[in-house]
């Protein structure tokens, strides 16, 4: 068992067993986002695995150097995921296949219900109107909640930096761009076109209509239209999703629906032990006093008008 | 705004050719090679051997579609286009836009209703999908992106190219 599913299986788990029950009326699958949500399809029948996309994020994020060049294959040999030095990875597969290897680019997600936003008790995490989720390195507390929480596996951890920022992974290049109408920097150098950026709701149907016209290309399945609530990117693929290193086990509902319980209980914690060590506390110095405290209180309730 | 973003968005502008009158078409001159991604930075302008393609693909249609005066190959295409007279330009960024995905053309996109190109392609993508798609398709031309166009300078400085063979560290740490 891989350790972020065993946590999260915990997670899960922890909360059955200490309210009794799961609440399934808190489950909103129907969030549909922002409406003026832009996104981005990811057509992985056009990309070459070029990488030039994970270049173009390193420049466009201020990343540090790679550990190898943008240009070497071998990277290919191994499964990546993102990290908080490269918030894009391109991942091959179908490498045996006669027609050829599948890339695909795996970045965060954007969520319309972001588990990582939900999962943060500090609210580091914003879903802005423009689809972007965005994150406040400022408020983090480094408690990687977020980490666990994401069904896709994006957020990044510092390792090397004792201070903020500590939590890394796509922005959507929303400060440098996004926020001004402008597409990502990956969607703007892809030589292929393997990435269209627009409105979500355009993109949706645009996907829809490149299936219709041309069904021997595709699946007809358009990842993350519904999937975990629906997603900013969504992706096309010629064979079944589960071959191209897709999570097809997720449900339409938002993670969110899942962990509420548990994650409702984190606030709840934080704001009750204070409360009750001060409680104890007070309660320690009054016996100390001992009857003076008592008086002295009593007075002053008496001198009340 | 940092350097490399005006030149992915100017790159692989099309050297212009434009046939001013469908009635010069058929004696219109056609350019035996063209000088494509001229504004690019990180790969040099290469020349196109149209004259070589014209060659060995005979089908205008094959590249340009409806644009030109020969038959529509594409049945999709035919529908509308079997009968319609040539354009007044015929070269890729005539129809296919530089900046697909600037605010500008998603804003003149979604104000159009009756458009029915909604999927038309940018500039950069239509040519390297036509180019690369049928080099691998007829299996003998060029697919690598250096064959075509090597890197400059400043391309090879974004690639990073200089750490190649480094030793990956593979980011899965479960
Ligand atoms: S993919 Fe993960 S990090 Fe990105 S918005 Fe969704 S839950 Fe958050
Ligand atoms: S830049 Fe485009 S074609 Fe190249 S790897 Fe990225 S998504 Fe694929």
């Amino acid at each position: 068992m891989k350790r972020r599913n065993f946590l999260k299986a915990c997670l899960i788990g922890g909360t059955t067993i200490a309210l009794g029950k799961t609440n399934k009326g808190y489950a909103s699958g129907s969030f549909e986002g922002y409406p003026e949500a832009m996104g981005v399809l990811v057509d992985t029948t056009r990309c070459i695995g070029c990488r030039s996309c994970e270049a173009a994020c390193n420049k466009e994020q201020k990343l540090p150097e790679p550990d190898t060049s943008f240009d070497d294959p071998a990277v290919f040999e191994h499964d990546r995921r993102p990290t908080s030095k490269a918030y894009t990875v391109v991942n091959r597969y179908q490498k045996e296949q006669p027609s050829g290897p599948v890339y695909r680019k795996v970045q965060c997600n954007h969520c319309n219900e972001p588990a990582c936003l939900t999962s943060c008790f500090v609210n580091a995490y914003t879903k802005t109107q423009e689809g972007a989720v965005i994150y406040n390195s400022k408020v983090c507390v480094g408690c990687r909640n977020c980490m666990i929480a994401c069904p896709f596996n994006a957020p990044g951890y510092d390792y090397d930096s004792a201070t903020n920022p500590i939590v890394k992974k796509c922005i959507l290049c929303y400060d440098t761009r996004l926020k001004y109408g402008k597409p990502p920097a990956c969607v703007e150098i892809c030589p292929q076109e393997a990435l269209t950026f627009g409105h979500r709701a355009d993109l949706i149907k645009l996907a829809h209509e490149r299936i219709r016209a041309t069904p021997e290309r595709y699946v007809d399945h358009v990842y993350g239209e519904k999937e975990v609530g629906g997603t900013s990117w969504l992706y096309l693929a010629p064979v079944g999703f589960d071959k191209l290193g897709f999570d097809t086990t997720l449900s339409n509902d938002p993670i969110i629906s899942n962990v509420k319980d548990f994650l409702g209980m984190v606030p709840m914690v934080l704001s009750i032990w204070p409360a009750l060590f001060s409680g104890i506390h007070l309660l320690c110095k009054n016996q100390e006093h001992g009857e003076h405290g008592h008086e002295t209180e009593s007075n002053q309730e008496d001198t009340k008008p | 705004m940092s350097s490399y973003k005006h030149l992915i968005v100017a790159a692989l502008s099309i050297g212009a050719i434009s046939v001013s009158s469908p009635a010069a078409l058929q004696c219109a001159p056609v350019p035996d090679s063209i000088t494509l991604n001229q504004n690019g930075k990180l790969f040099s302008p290469f020349t196109f051997n149209h004259a070589k393609h014209i060659q060995s693909i005979k089908e205008c249609a094959d590249c340009h579609h409806h644009t030109t005066g020969t038959l529509v190959l594409d049945p999709n295409c035919a529908r509308c286009h079997q009968n319609s007279s040539p354009t007044a330009v015929v070269s890729c960024k005539g129809c296919h836009s530089a900046t697909p995905f600037s605010p500008e053309t998603l804003a003149a996109k979604r104000a159009d209703k009756q458009r029915y190109h909604l999927d038309k392609m940018g500039l950069k993508g239509a040519m390297h999908q036509n180019c690369i798609g049928c080099h691998n398709k007829v299996g003998n031309g060029p697919t690598g992106c250096q064959d075509c166009h090597p890197r400059t300078k400043e391309g090879a400085a974004f690639y990073s190219t200089n750490r190649k063979g480094a030793k990956p560290a593979h980011a899965e740490e479960e």
